[in-house]
C-alpha cells in the first residue's frame, strides 16, 4: 500500500531503533506519555515497545474518546434509546462501554431500542432525512478530531430544515486534559509519576495546530513533538523527545509535517466555533470534573441540541470499585496493576472504559501484548 | 377428462407467497419448476422425504451450515453458490471426499422469485461444477417481515479414505502452517456493497469449493495434521481455534500472508485487520516441517492454491496464544475477535 508501508518499514525501523539506543545512553530514564489512543494503538500492534531500550518508557495518556466518557454520559444516550421511535446513531466504539446496572448500547438495541451503529455524522443526517417520521439523535463523542464533523451535521441538518434530527453533544478538549495532567498531585508534588515529554496528537492537531502545545512546552518545560499515528512516526518522536531531553530543550516540534501545521485548519476551527461554546465544567471518566474541558452546542443551534430538547440531566456514577481505569488514564498505574485486567475484565466483557476501545491502554495491552506478562517459550521451531 | 390447464409460475413478476409453503399444488408446483429442474438428479427425481444411496468403505464426515450473507447477490458469488461451496469446505475439511448435499430454504412472503430462481441457478451450477449433488430439499416461507429474503441451510455428507486423519488438535511443535491463497477477499467484497460503507473495489468474493484442492494435498501428502477454512472471523480465528485444539502456540510472520493490496487498503480505511475478515475459497493446512514444501508445491500446482504461501509455525506454548513477528520487527498476540466486525458476512 503506498503511503502507508512506507511508514512501516521494518529495516526503517531498525536503524531508528539503534539511533534511539545510541542516544539514549545516559544514566537516567525517559518518561514518555503518547497522549492519543491512536500512538497506544499503534505501539501495541506494531510492538514498538519491543525496540526501545529499557530506561525509554511509554506511559499510555487519556486521549481515548471512548476511555474518557464518564457512565453517567453513556446511562443519558441509553435512555435516549429507549423513548419510543426514537433512533440514537452512534460510533461503533461506544456500543460496548458498560454503563449502570450491566447495560451498554449493545445491550440496549438487543432488548428494542433502536440503536443504529454510524461511520460518520453525515449518516446519521441522512437516517433523519430518510425517517421524517421519526426522531433521530446522532451520539457525539470525541477530541477535535470528530468535532468538526458533528458541526458540519448541525449546519446540514439547518439548511435541510431537519426537525427531527439533534445531536447529544459529548465533545472534549485535548489541551485541558493535557493541563490536568501536568496540574496533577502525582505529576507535580509528588512525583509519583515522573512525565519527561509528551507525544503530541496526530489528527487533533490537524486541527488545532501545534501552536496550543506551546503553552505546555513553555509553562510546564516539557518537551512535546507532535507525531502521526504510523509506528514509524512514533519511533521518530520518541527519537526527537531524546534528543530534547539530552540537549536540555522543551520546545514543540512537529514530527507530522505531513499533515500539521502551526495553525491547523482554519476552515475547521472556523466551524467549530460557530456551531459550539465552552462549557464550564465536564466530568472526565478518570480525571475527574475538569474545567472548560468540552463543548455545547451555541443557543443559536439550541433547536439541533438534544440535552435542550430532551431535557437531559447528567447524574455523575462512580466507576466500579475493583476497576482502575482512573488510575490508568492519569499514568499513575499501568494495565496489569488492575486486579481484574484480564481476569473479570476482559474485552469480550469489559469492566472498564480502558478495555473496550482498541484504543484503550488495556484493551491494547490484553489484545497485543500480554503474552510477554507470563512465561512464554516463544522461540520458533526454525 | 383433460388435465386442467396450470399457470406456469411466474418467474419474471411473482413473489413468493404464502401458499409456496404450504404443502399444496403451489408449492409443488414451485418445487417442480424451479428446485427439480434445476437440481435434477436421480434422487430428486424419485420425489421421495429423503434421499437413500449407496457408501462408500471409510468414515462418514457430516457438516451442516446456515447461510445469511446481507447482501445476497456480492460482486464474485450470491448466497446460492456460497452455500453449496460453504458446506462441501466443511466436510472438504476432514479430508474427506463430500457425497452429497441436503437444502433447506426459508423464504421470506414478497422475495421475487426472480431473485429465488437466480440463486437457486446459481446453486445448481455450483453443485454441477462440484460434483457433488443436491439430494435432498425443505422449503419454508415465513411472514413478511420475518425474514430477510431468502436463508439457505445445507448439510453435506463425505466420506474420509481409509489412512487419512486430518483433525484440528493434531498440530505439534515444530510443525509449519500454510494458506491456500490471499486473504480477506470475500469479506472486503461484502462490506463494499453494504449501504453505509459503500465504496468501489474490484475485489470479488473467494467463495470456491475446495474438495478439489485437498484431494491434490492429500494426495501429495497422506499425513496432513491439520485443514480448515478461515471463514467468519478470519484467519486469526482458526489459527486461535487450531491452537487451543492441539495444545500447542502457533506463530506467524506478518510479511508471509499474502493479503491483496486492495484488500488492505479497503480494511486501513474501514479500520479492520485483514486477518479477522471472512474468506469462503480458501484453507489453512498444518503439516510436518518435512512435508511443508511438498505441500506448498502441491497446492501452487492447483488453480485454487496459486498463491499459497508457508506463513509461520507451531511452538510450543502451554497459553496456546497465536503470535505474530509483525514486519516492523515487533512480535505481539493474534487474539481471538472481539465483538464482530461486521454481521451477516456468509
Amino acid at each position: 500500500m503506498k503511503y502507508i508501508d512506507e511508514f512501516r518499514d521494518g529495516a526503517v525501523a531498525r536503524q531508528l531503533a539503534a539511533a534511539i539506543r545510541r542516544e539514549a545512553d545516559r544514566p537516567r530514564s525517559y518518561n514518555l506519555m503518547e497522549f492519543c489512543g491512536g500512538h497506544t494503538h499503534a505501539i501495541s500492534r506494531y510492538g514498538v515497545a519491543d525496540l526501545l531500550p529499557a530506561n525509554v518508557r511509554m506511559i499510555h495518556g487519556p486521549g481515548c474518546p471512548v476511555c474518557v466518557l464518564p457512565i453517567g454520559r453513556i446511562d443519558n444516550a441509553i435512555e435516549l434509546a429507549a423513548r419510543p421511535g426514537l433512533i440514537l446513531c452512534t460510533y461503533a466504539d461506544t456500543m460496548r462501554v458498560p454503563a449502570s446496572r450491566g447495560l451498554s448500547l449493545l445491550k440496549a438495541k438487543a432488548g428494542g431500542s433502536d440503536v443504529r451503529m454510524v461511520y460518520s455524522s453525515a449518516d446519521a443526517v441522512r437516517i433523519a432525512r430518510e425517517n421524517p417520521g421519526r426522531e433521530v439523535v446522532f451520539f457525539a463523542i470525541g477530541f477535535e478530531t470528530t468535532t468538526p464533523p458533528t458541526a458540519v451535521a448541525v449546519k446540514a441538518a439547518e439548511a435541510a430544515g431537519l426537525a427531527n434530527f439533534t445531536v447529544f453533544c459529548n465533545h472534549v478538549l485535548t489541551p485541558s486534559a493535557i493541563s490536568n495532567i501536568l496540574e496533577s498531585p502525582e505529576v507535580r508534588e509528588l512525583g509519583t509519576v515522573p512525565l519527561d515529554g509528551f507525544i503530541g496528537p496526530a489528527h487533533v492537531s490537524t486541527v488545532i495546530g501545534s501552536q496550543p502545545y506551546e503553552y505546555f512546552a513553555e509553562e510546564y518545560a516539557k518537551p512535546v513533538v507532535i507525531a502521526g499515528f504510523e509506528p514509524l512516526d512514533v519511533m521518530q518522536a520518541i527519537l526527537m523527545l531524546v534528543r530534547q531531553l539530552n540537549e536540555g530543550r522543551a520546545e514543540v516540534e512537529n514530527e507530522f509535517t505531513r499533515a500539521v501545521t502551526r495553525d491547523g485548519n482554519a476552515k475547521a476551527k472556523a466551524l467549530v466555533a460557530e456551531v459550539f461554546e465552552l462549557r464550564k465544567t465536564f466530568e472526565w471518566r478518570g480525571l475527574g470534573e475538569v474545567p472548560y474541558s468540552a463543548l455545547a452546542i451555541k443557543d443559536k443551534y439550541r433547536a439541533f441540541d438534544a440535552e435542550a430538547r430532551y431535557g437531559i440531566t447528567y447524574r455523575s456514577v462512580p466507576d466500579n470499585k475493583a476497576c482502575e481505569c482512573g488510575a490508568i488514564l492519569r499514568g499513575v498505574k499501568k494495565p496489569t496493576d488492575c486486579k481484574v485486567f484480564g481476569t473479570v475484565c476482559t474485552p469480550e466483557n469489559p469492566i472498564g472504559s480502558c478495555m473496550v476501545s482498541s484504543e484503550g491502554a488495556c484493551a491494547a495491552h490484553y489484545t497485543y501484548g500480554r503474552f510477554k506478562d507470563v512465561a512464554v517459550v516463544t522461540e520458533g521451531a526454525r | 377428462m383433460r388435465d386442467g390447464y396450470v399457470r406456469p409460475v411466474d418467474f419474471r413478476h411473482g413473489r413468493v407467497d404464502m401458499t409456496h409453503g404450504s404443502g399444496g399444488r403451489a408449492m409443488a408446483q414451485l418445487i417442480d419448476e424451479l428446485f427439480l429442474r434445476e437440481f435434477d438428479n436421480r434422487w430428486l427425481r424419485q420425489m421421495n422425504d429423503q434421499a437413500s444411496f449407496e457408501v462408500p468403505a471409510g468414515r462418514l464426515v457430516v457438516a451442516t451450515d446456515s447461510h445469511v450473507v446481507s447482501p445476497l447477490f456480492f460482486p464474485g458469488g450470491d448466497i446460492g453458490c456460497l452455500s453449496v461451496h460453504g458446506t462441501i469446505n466443511d466436510v472438504a475439511m476432514a479430508g474427506a471426499v463430500p457425497l452429497n448435499l441436503a437444502a433447506s430454504f426459508i423464504l421470506e412472503e414478497g422475495f421475487p422469485l426472480a431473485d429465488l430462481q437466480r440463486i437457486v441457478v446459481s446453486m445448481a451450477g455450483a453443485a454441477r461444477d462440484a460434483g457433488v449433488p443436491i439430494v435432498t430439499g425443505d422449503t419454508k416461507v415465513v411472514e413478511r417481515g420475518k425474514g430477510d429474503g431468502v436463508f439457505i441451510t445445507t448439510t453435506g455428507l463425505g466420506v474420509v479414505p481409509p489412512g487419512i486423519d486430518v483433525s484440528g488438535d493434531r498440530a505439534r511443535p515444530g510443525d509449519r502452517i500454510i494458506v491456500s491463497g490471499s486473504i480477506g477477499d470475500h469479506g472486503v467484497a461484502i462490506m463494499s456493497l453494504r449501504e453505509n460503507l459503500s465504496f468501489e473495489t474490484t475485489i470479488e468474493s473467494d467463495t470456491a469449493a475446495l474438495h478439489g484442492l485437498v484431494a491434490a494435498m492429500i494426495a501429495a501428502v497422506p499425513d496432513i495434521h491439520c485443514l480448515r477454512d478461515p471463514t467468519r472471523g478470519g484467519l486469526a480465528t482458526t489459527l486461535n481455534e487450531l491452537a487451543g485444539q492441539s495444545g500447542c502456540g502457533l506463530l506467524i510472520h506478518e510479511a508471509s500472508v499474502p493479503v491483496r493490496g486492495q484488500v488492505s487498503a479497503a480494511c486501513e480505511f474501514l479500520g479492520l485487520d485483514p486477518l479477522y475478515v471472512a474468506n469462503e475459497g480458501k484453507l489453512v493446512a498444518i503439516c510436518a516441517p518435512d512435508d511443508a514444501l511438498r505441500l506448498l508445491a502441491a497446492m501452487r500446482a492447483h488453480p485454487l492454491g496459486r498463491d499459497a504461501a508457508i506463513i509461520g509455525e507451531a511452538i510450543p506454548d502451554p497459553h496456546h496464544f497465536v503470535q505474530m513477528e509483525t514486519s516492523f520487527g515487533g512480535r505481539r498476540i493474534v487474539d481471538w475477535l472481539t465483538g464482530e466486525q461486521l454481521p451477516r458476512i456468509c
